[in-house]
């Protein structure tokens, strides 16, 4: 596959295809007590990509997270960042990659600045002049200014996991690797943190963020990878990914037009048609979109509402696994 | 996708990509430039601030500090009473000079209670860390391993210092408001001046803070295997009262100059007319010697251990 970056809005990202920002080739890892939970995985995250790292807790997301950014030593296999091998490359390319892994961790008694202070003076490669500016501007982003001189202890869980996202940020990155970046938060947060992927992501950053609930994600990714129990299931741009003609189209009409409804749908050859309530919903198949209302009001259907349902990423997981996204072993 | 293809595209495509990317191309110039300048010590100061600015630590070792404060307190409180001159032979020189009070303090705290601080810094440096889950940010900001561990170690050792520091003074303070200074009499029976006497309690001091290196160093090497710093603190503390009991049976004497605590007490050498330096520096060659051992454990556990906390 052609890894083609796509806006959430459907523009294509044009001449940001390059070399891929994550790489990996059969990495694996195999805990010392023999479990394995990452089995010879091969990431390939293009440049300018809000890729989608889903599975259930317990899929191996976050192992493939820390050896990735060199927390972990992989068993087998080889992982590349920006270009540069990992873990060996770390003191050159980490800099360029903020990373949020396995929710926010923090110096409990410091403030959340004291905290970005200590994160940033262990950086040997930040300049110090500029230091204070750019934790100022980090707290900004994520809405934490005001409280940034409070004990991290007494921060809520979604201040917590906002002061995680201001440490990613201390700097401009290529890279921003977020684990689980909306865990803990209310849904007024969850909104904030897609919008902040995003912007960021229309800055020119790429972004790996792993989630087990789908559909936080779904929202924003342009790529997709999917993990079960170690292994990678499938990746590739999100439209490319599942049965492309899974699309549903859905016609609300008046009671009495159901069946009508129902009889058009066939004669246009939609295949699947379920009539729920006042609904009809049928596959869309390979037959156009603009045939249907024309054909419905032809008929005389009176057409209440007409929509189109995509698959969502619940769906396509269902569909790769056959069976639902829980919690596996 | 072509792997052949991107592997041949890739060292192509991505220099045009980085270069495109300005700040991040002046950011790493600026890395290769700023990384030898001074990151080390600024590394150092946010450690240091870390470590003694944490209320608990400070707390402990105000705590050790009012051991002399303590002792002086009942000696001058009991000089005139019938419980004058009883106990360790020692306690009764304090009343007779202040200065003796760094002896007695810490002689006091050698045993137990420096060797419960040195392990709470050292389960603090690493596990501490682990614990919190704080050392997989500190990991990917990035910081080298072994310039982490050498600035956690250079940290935890100054806190020991710190507070060897705090309880000679307290003792000299203490010493000095209850009984003053004057000319030290040493255990030969000779006697130097005050001043002389002030310099060789300094020296004690010294001494001691030295001999606890290799135990630090040990405490260490635990931290970099757990993330549960209790652990970290049992087990070093069980170390070194292994050691003293090791130290105490003669079976085992052919092990006894190698302990970690064979050499604590030698800091009496102080309190002779002639100081022997020969003894002193076996007991630092030892301290050296565990510090070489167990410095380089740690530091081979932890540049190569998953950070899975």
């Amino acid at each position: 596959m052609t890894p083609t970056a796509t806006r959430p809005d459907g523009a294509l990202d044009g001449g940001a295809v390059g070399a891929p920002v994550v790489r990996s080739e059969g990495l694996t890892k195999r805990f010392r007590n023999g479990q394995v939970a990452v089995d010879g995985i091969d990431l390939e995250v293009p440049r300018g990509a809000v890729y989608g790292f889903l599975g259930p807790n317990g899929s191996g997301k976050t192992t493939t997270i820390r050896m990735l950014l060199g927390l972990v030593q992989a068993t087998a296999g080889r992982a590349w960042l920006l270009g540069e091998p990992m873990p060996d490359g770390g003191a050159r390319v980490l800099p360029r990659v903020g990373a949020l892994v396995e929710g926010p961790a923090f110096q409990p008694y410091l403030s959340g600045r004291a905290n970005l202070e200590r994160l940033d003076a262990v950086d040997a490669s930040a300049p110090r002049r500029t230091s204070a500016r750019r934790i100022g501007d980090a707290l900004e982003r994520v809405g934490l200014a005001a409280a940034a001189r409070k004990p991290y202890r007494q921060y809520s869980l979604g201040m917590k996991q906002r002061l995680g996202l201001a440490a990613a940020l201390l700097r401009p990155r290529e890279l921003l690797v977020l684990d689980e970046p909306t865990n803990g938060l209310d849904p007024q947060g969850t909104r904030e943190v897609r919008h902040l992927v995003r912007e960021l992501a229309g800055e020119g950053a790429t972004i790996l963020v792993s989630s087990h609930l789908l559909s936080e994600i779904d929202q924003v990714c342009t790529h997709v990878g999917v993990m079960r129990q170690g292994r990678l299931l499938v990746q590739g741009p999100r439209d490319a990914l599942g049965t492309a003609d899974a699309a549903q189209v859905v016609v609300t009409t008046e009671p009495g037009s159901l069946a009508q409804a129902r009889e058009t749908f066939a004669r246009l050859g939609l295949e699947e048609t379920a009539v729920d309530g006042e609904v009809v919903a049928a596959r869309l198949g390979a037959v156009a979109l603009a045939d249907v209302a024309p054909a419905l009001v032809a008929a005389g259907v009176p057409v209440l509402g007409l929509e189109i349902r995509r698959p969502t990423l619940e769906d396509l997981f269902v569909e790769l696994t056959g069976q639902g996204f829980d919690v596996s072993g | 996708m072509s792997r052949g293809e991107a592997l041949e595209t890739g060292p192509a495509t991505v220099a045009p990509a980085a270069a495109a990317t300005t700040p991040a191309a002046a950011a790493r110039e600026d890395a290769e430039v700023r990384a030898t300048r001074g990151a080390f010590g600024r590394l150092l100061r946010s450690e240091l601030r870390l470590v003694l600015g944490r209320r608990r630590t400070q707390l402990l070792v105000l705590l050790l500090a009012l051991v002399p404060v303590l002792v002086g307190t009942i000696v001058r409180a009991t000089v005139d009473s019938a419980f004058s001159g009883q106990g360790p032979g020692f306690i009764e020189r304090v009343s007779g000079n202040g200065l003796f009070l760094v002896v007695t303090a810490l002689f006091l705290c050698l045993p137990l209670l420096l060797p419960l601080g040195v392990s709470i810094a050292a389960a603090d440096a690493v596990a501490g860390e682990a614990s919190a889950g704080t050392l997989r940010y500190l990991l990917v900001v990035p910081v080298g391993r072994g310039r982490l561990l050498a600035a956690k170690a250079i940290a935890a050792l100054t806190l020991v210092v710190v507070a060897i520091a705090l309880v000679t003074a307290a003792a000299l303070v203490t010493g000095w408001v209850y009984f003053g200074y004057g000319d030290l009499d040493l255990l030969s029976g000779q006697s130097v001046s005050a001043a002389a006497g002030f310099a060789r309690m300094l020296g004690v001091a010294g001494y001691v803070a030295l001999s606890l290196t290799g135990l630090l160093a040990v405490g260490l090497f635990f931290s970099t295997l757990t993330e549960v710093p209790i652990g970290v603190i049992a087990a070093t503390v069980v170390v070194s009262i292994l050691s003293n009991v090791l130290d105490s049976l003669p079976q085992v004497e052919a092990i006894h100059p190698f302990l970690l605590s064979h050499h604590w007490f030698d800091f009496a050498e102080f309190l002779r007319a002639e100081v022997s330096w020969s003894l002193l520096g076996q007991g630092l060659l030892v301290q050296l010697a565990w510090v070489a051992v167990f410095g380089s454990l740690a530091w081979a556990r932890f540049t190569t251990a998953d950070i899975t906390s």
